[in-house]
C-alpha cells in the first residue's frame, strides 16, 4: 500500500486522518498517485492539480525520499521508501503565511 | 414560532445566526469550514433547509458545499466514491470550466488578457428548484447547476455580451449580483465589476449589457459607455421586478425598466461611493445604502457607521445611526453583507470587515450587534422561517 500524507485542510474536507493508504498499481508514479488519491476522494478533485490540465496548484508541492518532487513531470517513479510503505508521499500546502 | 437564519460567510469560516421573531436573542453556529474563505452562503426559497457555500481559498482553490438540513450538516456535492454515467468518479462540483474557446478580456492597463477561473463569489439558488442554482465567479462569468451543485455549466451568452471589453475591478473580475425574476422565470439580472450591468430575457442564452445612463467620467474614457462601469450591487424588490437599485462606484442608480435605462438618485448621500444596497421587504420604495468615504479610504465618512435609508425610492436620505458606533469606527461594509428578512416587521442585517453583525428588527430605526468579533465578514444573507 502507498501511504499518501495530506495538509490539514485536505484531511478535514476528504474526512480522513494525517494519512491516506491507497492501493496503486505499479509502476508507482506521482501521477498515479494522484491518480488514485481522486479516485478513492473524489472530492480533493482540483484542490491539489488543476482538474482539466493536470497542472499542480501553484501553493501545493510534492516531498517524498528528502526531495522535493514539485516540479518533476507526472510520470517520475516515487522513491523505494515510499513504494516499499517505509514512508509516505507527501502532499503539502507550500509555506505562504506570515 | 417563526424566526430568522442568517447566514454569514467570513474570511476564516462561515457562522450561522438564529432568532426567533423578537430577533434580540442569537444562537451562534460555527465556524464551519474553519480556515476557509466564504465569500457566500445562501438557501433556496424552495426549500429553506437547502443551503449552498462558496469555501475557497489560496492554496487548494474553490468548494462548493451542500446542506440539506440547514446548515447542521454539509458535503461536498458528488464528492464522495460515486460514479457518474461515464463510470468516472464524479467530484465535479468544484470544476468551473469555461465554455469554448477561453477568450480574453482587458487588463487594467487596457491589454488583453485570457480568462482564469478563481473562485465563485455567488451563489443564488432557483426561486422554485432546490437543486438549480447559479454561481457568479470570478474571473467573471455565470455557471449553473441543475444536480444540486454536483456539475457545473457554463453560460457562455454573457461573456459574448463583449467580454473582451469587462475589466477588473479592485476586487477581481468578479459576477457579484444575481438576480432572478420572480415573474418571468427567463429573466435574470446580473452585475460584475467592472463591466457593468446584463440582463437576460431567454433563460441566459443570450445576454444584453443594460448601462444606459450610468455615468462613469473617471474610469472610463467614454463616460457613457456601454460596459466598463464599476457597477457594485444592485437590488431588486419581487413585487416590482422591473425597478432596479444599484450602488455603483460612483453614485447610487435607478431604472424603473428593468434596466433599459438608468438615473441618479444619490441625492443627499454624505458620499457616492459604497458597496451594497438593499429594498425593504414590504416597502418597495424604500432603499438601504452604506455610504463609504470614497473608493481611496473605504471607511465611512467620519468615522460613524451610518446607514442612509429613502423612503422615496432614492433622492432623499436619512442617516440610521441609532446603535450603531458614531466615533472612531473605520470598518467597510462589502457589497454582499446587507440583507433583509420578510417578517411583519422587516429586519435588516449587514456586516462588516471588523467582525460584527448588525441586526435591526424595525427596518433600520435602531440597531444591535449580534457578534462583535467574528473574522471580516465577506456576506449576509437571510432567511425567514416559518
Amino acid at each position: 500500500m502507498i501511504r499518501v500524507a495530506l495538509p490539514y485542510h485536505l484531511r478535514n474536507l476528504a474526512h480522513v486522518g494525517k494519512e491516506v493508504e491507497l492501493h496503486v498499481d505499479a509502476p508507482i508514479t506521482i501521477g498515479a498517485v494522484l491518480d488514485a488519491v481522486e479516485d478513492r476522494y473524489p472530492m480533493l478533485r482540483g484542490t491539489i492539480r488543476d482538474h482539466v490540465t493536470h497542472q499542480r496548484r501553484d501553493f501545493i508541492r510534492f516531498f517524498a525520499g528528502g526531495q522535493d518532487l514539485s516540479h518533476q513531470p507526472p510520470d517520475t517513479p516515487l522513491p523505494a521508501s515510499v513504494v516499499k510503505g517505509e514512508e509516505p508521499f507527501r502532499v503539502v500546502g507550500a509555506m505562504a503565511g506570515g | 414560532m417563526s424566526g430568522v437564519r442568517v447566514l454569514v460567510g467570513t474570511r476564516k469560516g462561515a457562522f450561522i445566526l438564529t432568532s426567533n421573531e423578537k430577533r434580540k436573542r442569537w444562537k451562534v453556529s460555527g465556524p464551519h469550514f474553519a480556515g476557509w474563505e466564504i465569500y457566500h452562503l445562501n438557501g433556496s426559497p424552495a426549500d429553506p433547509d437547502r443551503l449552498y457555500a462558496s469555501q475557497s481559498n489560496g492554496w487548494f482553490g474553490q468548494i462548493i458545499q451542500r446542506s440539506s438540513d440547514g446548515g447542521q450538516t454539509w458535503e461536498t456535492p458528488g464528492g464522495g466514491p460515486e460514479t457518474g454515467p461515464d463510470g468516472l468518479p464524479r467530484g465535479e462540483s468544484n470544476k468551473f470550466v469555461y465554455e469554448g474557446e477561453v477568450g480574453t478580456h482587458q487588463w487594467f492597463d487596457g491589454s488583453q488578457r485570457p480568462w482564469e477561473f478563481k473562485r465563485v463569489w455567488l451563489l443564488k439558488p432557483s426561486l422554485t428548484d432546490p437543486d438549480t442554482v447559479y454561481a457568479g465567479v470570478e474571473d467573471a462569468a455565470l455557471f449553473r447547476s441543475s444536480d444540486g451543485g454536483a456539475s457545473w455549466q457554463e453560460l457562455p451568452g454573457l461573456r459574448a455580451a463583449k467580454g473582451h471589453l469587462w475589466q477588473p475591478g479592485a476586487g477581481g473580475m468578479c459576477l457579484h449580483t444575481i438576480l432572478l425574476d420572480p415573474a418571468n422565470p427567463d429573466r435574470i439580472f446580473v452585475a460584475i465589476s467592472a463591466a457593468g450591468a446584463f440582463r437576460t430575457d431567454d433563460g441566459g442564452q443570450t445576454w444584453r449589457p443594460i448601462n444606459t445612463g450610468l455615468k462613469s467620467p473617471y474610469e472610463l474614457p467614454d463616460a457613457d459607455a456601454d460596459v466598463g462601469h464599476c457597477v457594485h450591487s444592485l437590488a431588486m424588490h419581487p413585487s416590482r421586478p422591473g425597478t432596479l437599485f444599484m450602488q455603483k462606484h460612483w453614485d447610487v442608480n435607478r431604472s424603473d425598466d428593468a434596466g433599459d435605462s438608468w438615473h441618479e438618485v444619490s441625492g443627499n448621500l454624505p458620499t457616492d461611493f459604497g458597496f451594497p444596497i438593499a429594498v425593504h421587504a414590504h416597502e418597495p420604495e424604500t432603499i438601504y445604502v452604506v455610504p463609504i468615504k470614497s473608493d481611496s479610504e473605504h471607511y465611512p465618512p467620519d468615522g460613524q457607521l451610518r446607514v442612509y435609508r429613502s423612503r422615496s425610492g432614492g433622492n432623499e436620505w436619512e442617516a440610521l445611526t441609532k446603535g450603531l458606533p458614531q466615533k472612531d469606527c473605520y470598518v467597510n461594509v462589502l457589497r454582499s453583507a446587507l440583507a433583509v428578512d420578510t417578517l411583519e416587521s422587516c429586519g435588516v442585517y449587514f456586516g462588516t470587515t471588523g467582525g460584527q453583525v448588525y441586526v435591526s428588527a424595525d427596518s433600520g430605526d435602531s440597531w444591535s450587534a449580534i457578534v462583535h468579533d467574528l473574522p471580516p465578514v465577506l456576506s449576509v444573507e437571510v432567511q425567514t422561517l416559518p
